[in-house]
């Protein structure tokens, strides 16, 4: 279909669920400034909840509303510690939410333990179905991502990012706009989860560890804090490199560390900060 | 009446920073608040926008209770007030600072601001503002790149954009050299003019004897004189605070 081989299409799809995820994260940490070191966590609840759904004979549609809403909720509940500690603090706590996340699914029987859920049903629309369907969703979650930003919203997320305590003295209710940030990210971080599960039909506690919280990060980080279209170019890139060249899986973590590394160091803005700098004239318009 | 505070104390631990002051302030007055270092200002002034929680005491602004509000609700009654430190938003320009406080009722709710776009009325309004307090020119500037005296005036911008009913400016002229302190502080006048009511939080005792036709003193977190300027700043316990005049010259 599409004249795209079964390789293609899983490599397009991965890529799709990488830059739903990216971008879930990019809503917290990018618009909200809000860092979360656990965002695999929520990718993980949406994961299991879908992929228990599922099995449990519920529709798939069940499965991703229920996975977006579980993680949501979650994700509303640990917002409300990002209201009681902020920055380095927060990055601690969101880090043992993740630990906590990937601790309770090992221990507990109901969700497989170690062993994982496997056998998860397919979506039903067939691989490519199932591409075009992910792709679907990665053009509204960029559709949304865009929308909030020029929203008052995002100019308020804004105000948020730069300075909490100033953004009170012009009446916005810190609190009730970070959890906001919060439930929507995670809710999404939810759906790409599910649409995970659905698509490798195999999850483990260890597929939603450290190690994938600093990789979505990294992809944040790397593509440009807050940027839409960083964010989504280096959520594809990088979600391509290890499956397109095998040196890259083997040396993945090395990859992502020393170019969060190199972006720290020399374009804090990122590859969208990169952009810029290259083609001032176009400084203004990926500004607003 | 605008603003009563009624006998507010702030203690933090065993330190008493505001010991029972008492004051109110009508519509369309321009009070000054003063006092030597440490006297307790800034205290009193962020029991006033929330910062700090009173041990003691009630605020009412426009008759509300706001004692045990948070900040953002008080501003949302009707409070404005500009910070003694300059804090702009350093990432968006000058206008867009303005113009996200003006356009208040649009965030008042997340979900209601999700579904709004629109800025332009906004940020005709923050053109106005920026025209009013005199930095038109910097309006597209990044607000990292310009002198204090400039930040000074995007403070009291961003708080006029709220149209609060009571301006509150701590130390607004802190900083600035004579002849911008003189500027500002004769923006402050045509504000007060123009029916503003607001309270000036001062170091500058000069512009303040020359702006404000009421104030109030405050020393060691108690409240020591109040009353038009001459006659204050001449009872001998205010000369005492501020010249250091001493109980020996008292007694002497």
């Amino acid at each position: 279909m599409l004249g795209l081989g079964a390789y293609e299409i899983s490599v397009i799809t991965a890529m799709g669920i990488a830059v739903i995820f990216a971008l879930s994260l990019n809503l917290i940490t990018g618009f909200c400034g809000q860092i979360s070191l656990g965002h695999a966590a929520f990718y993980g609840i949406g994961a299991y909840t879908s992929a228990l759904l599922t099995k449990a004979g519920f529709p798939i549609g069940v499965g991703l509303l229920g996975a977006v809403i579980l993680a949501g909720l979650v994700g509303i509940v640990v917002g409300f510690a990002s209201l009681r500690v902020r920055h380095d603090f927060l990055a601690i706590t969101t880090m043992g939410v993740g630990f906590l996340f990937v601790g309770i699914t090992r221990q507990m029987d109901f969700v497989g333990g170690e062993m994982g859920v496997s056998g998860i049903p397919a979506s039903g629309f067939g691989k490519p179905g199932f591409m075009l369907f992910v792709m679907l969703c990665v053009v509204l979650t960029i559709l949304f991502s865009l929308h909030l930003k020029r929203s008052w919203m995002g100019y308020s997320f804004d105000a948020i990012a730069s300075d909490e305590d100033t953004a009170k003295v012009i009446g916005l209710d810190v609190s009730r706009y970070k959890l906001a940030a919060f439930a929507m990210g995670t809710a999404l971080a939810g759906l790409a989860g599910a649409l995970y599960a659905h698509n490798v039909r195999f999850i483990d506690p260890e597929s939603f560890g450290f190690v994938e919280s600093i990789t979505v990060l990294a992809m944040v980080v790397i593509g440009g804090i807050g940027s839409v279209p960083g964010v989504i170019f280096a959520a594809a890139l990088l979600s391509v490199l290890p499956l397109w060249i095998q040196f890259f899986d083997e040396y993945k973590l090395l990859l992502y560390g020393g170019l969060l590394f190199a972006m720290m160091r020399f374009s804090p803005g990122g590859m969208a900060g990169l952009a810029r700098r290259i083609i001032p004239s176009k400084a203004k318009g990926a500004r607003s | 009446m605008l603003l009563d505070v009624s006998a507010v104390t702030v203690r933090f631990g065993g330190v008493t920073a505001v010991n029972g002051v008492s004051f109110s302030l009508n519509k369309g007055e321009l009070l000054g608040f003063i006092g030597p270092n440490g006297a307790g200002k800034t205290t009193m002034m962020r029991a006033i926008t929330g910062v700090v929680t009173p041990t003691e005491g009630e605020i009412r602004l426009l008759g509300k209770n706001l004692t045990t509000l948070p900040v953002h609700q008080r501003v949302r009654l009707g409070l404005g007030f500009s910070q003694q430190l300059v804090k702009p938003f350093r990432n968006m320009t000058v206008l867009e600072n303005v113009a996200l406080a003006a356009g208040a009722r649009h965030t008042a709710s997340p979900f209601s601001a999700l579904f709004r776009i629109k800025r332009d009325r906004e940020k005709e309004q923050a053109a106005q503002l920026l025209a009013q307090v005199g930095i038109a020119d910097a309006a597209d500037a990044d607000p990292s790149n310009l002198p204090l005296g400039y930040l000074k005036r995007l403070e009291v911008a961003r708080a006029l954009a709220l149209k609060p009913s009571l301006l509150l400016l701590d130390e607004p002229l802190a900083g600035l050299n004579h002849a911008e302190a003189h500027k500002l502080a004769d923006m402050i006048v045509a504000l007060n003019r123009a029916g503003q009511s607001i309270i000036l939080i001062e170091h500058n005792l000069g512009e303040v004897m020359r702006i404000c036709s009421r104030l109030i003193v405050q020393d060691n977190g108690n409240k020591i004189g109040e009353g038009d300027p001459e006659t204050v700043m001449n009872t001998a316990v205010v000369r005492a605070a501020y010249l250091g005049e001493g109980n020996d010259h008292v007694a002497a």
